[in-house]
């Protein structure tokens, strides 16, 4: 597919990720379009659920971004998303779809420049992996 | 509890993959509270088997329901107005769970999504470890509330064996002596002469030996 445009659904968490994408904003910091974000409370309140759903749906690639290590606003969630990330990761490898597609990155709300980095990042590995086995098999 | 674990997908995928259209039934008691069976992981195990089929090139539709409890048969009159155009039901329950399907819907095959274990408690979040075998005549009151039965690998009546090493089991390092346990135990309520009361051969007749076992209360049976 020369044209494709992956289908990328973010998990924000409040007080890190979802604060930083809006200084992404305000430092005029551009990012692809292709990331769609959905802000959560924090990142362990993200669901295995949510996540296998997203790529039931069509997602070529999903992340949880949460606050970095020891700054959880809720002493330990981050901790636990990158547990569930890996649990979910192993239920993938059982479906059959690529383990990369799915990623757990940890940012500081001040961290505007990383985010933008961070969402080029995987929207760029995702485009290089290709449509997700799921999102193909739903287009035809 | 009764604990159980999901099947491996890959076995799962093989059951349902002549079937047009299934039930996925899920427990909201002791697999739901294990994590097995409940119903965010009938969500889970729908989607799962939804991609993996579509994948491979084939439709299939999963209705998802989970029942109060599986193992009665007044909760599983419930699935009677879902059940029509189904093929075949897959059942998220323990063992029980899965019977009971199958003993009321006869026309249907009934397949199993979990692997039930053992009956067990929650030694931390995450964790179930088997507490009780369901010997049929519980000897908790002489054992300090340790189960030697379903704890020691031998089922030692009178332990701690040989293989006993500083509190530990000698099948792994992970596994605690039940009989150190109960020595321990012993020793806070100040029953130690209790461990050295010669404990009699076990009668394994009440505990399935003399065949599947029933219960029957006069006053409520019909």
């Amino acid at each position: 597919m020369d044209n494709f445009e992956p289908v990328i659904v973010a998990f924000c968490c409040h007080y890190c990720a979802y604060t930083a994408a809006d200084m992404a904003g305000s430092q005029r910091l551009s990012y692809p379009a292709n990331v769609k974000i959905i802000r959560v409370p924090c990142s362990s309140k993200v669901d295995a659920l949510h996540i296998v759903k997203a790529f039931e749906k069509g997602a070529d690639g999903v992340y949880v971004a949460g606050c970095l290590e020891g700054d959880c606003h809720f002493k330990n969630g981050n901790s636990r998303a990158v547990r569930l990330v890996e649990y979910v990761q192993k239920y993938m490898d059982e479906i059959g779809i690529e383990r990369e597609r799915l990623e757990m990155v940890m940012m500081s709300a001040g961290m505007g420049y990383r985010f933008a980095q961070v969402a080029t990042e995987i929207t760029e590995k995702i485009r290089k992996l290709g449509p997700s086995p799921i999102h193909a098999a739903i287009s035809l | 509890m009764i604990t159980a674990e999901r099947k491996p997908l890959e076995e799962l995928i093989e059951y349902v993959r002549p079937y047009k259209r299934i039930l996925l039934v899920g427990c909201n008691e002791c697999v739901t509270v294990c994590a097995a069976g409940g119903r965010k992981e009938v969500g889970l195990l729908a989607s799962g088997l939804h991609m993996a089929l579509l994948k491979s090139g084939s439709a299939i539709e999963i209705r998802e329901h989970t029942l109060e409890r599986q193992c009665d048969p007044e909760y599983v009159d419930e699935l009677v107005s879902m059940i029509d155009g189904v093929d075949a039901i897959m059942s998220m329950a323990c063992g029980c769970g899965v019977q009971e399907l199958a003993r009321r819907f006869k026309g249907k095959p009934v397949f199993p999504a979990v692997n039930t274990k053992f009956m067990g408690a929650s030694e931390r979040q995450g964790v179930w470890a088997e507490r009780c075998q369901g010997c049929g005549d519980c000897l908790l009151g002489k054992t300090g509330g340790v189960c030697p039965i379903a704890r020691c690998a031998k089922q030692l009546m009178n332990g701690p064996c040989g293989g006993s090493t500083g509190g530990h089991c000698e099948i792994g390092e992970d596994v605690d002596c039940a009989w150190a346990l109960i020595w321990e135990r012993l020793k806070e309520l100040g029953q130690e002469e209790r461990f050295v009361e010669i404990m009699p051969a076990k009668d394994w007749r009440p505990g399935g030996g003399s065949g599947p076992r029933k219960i029957i209360r006069e006053d409520l049976a019909e």
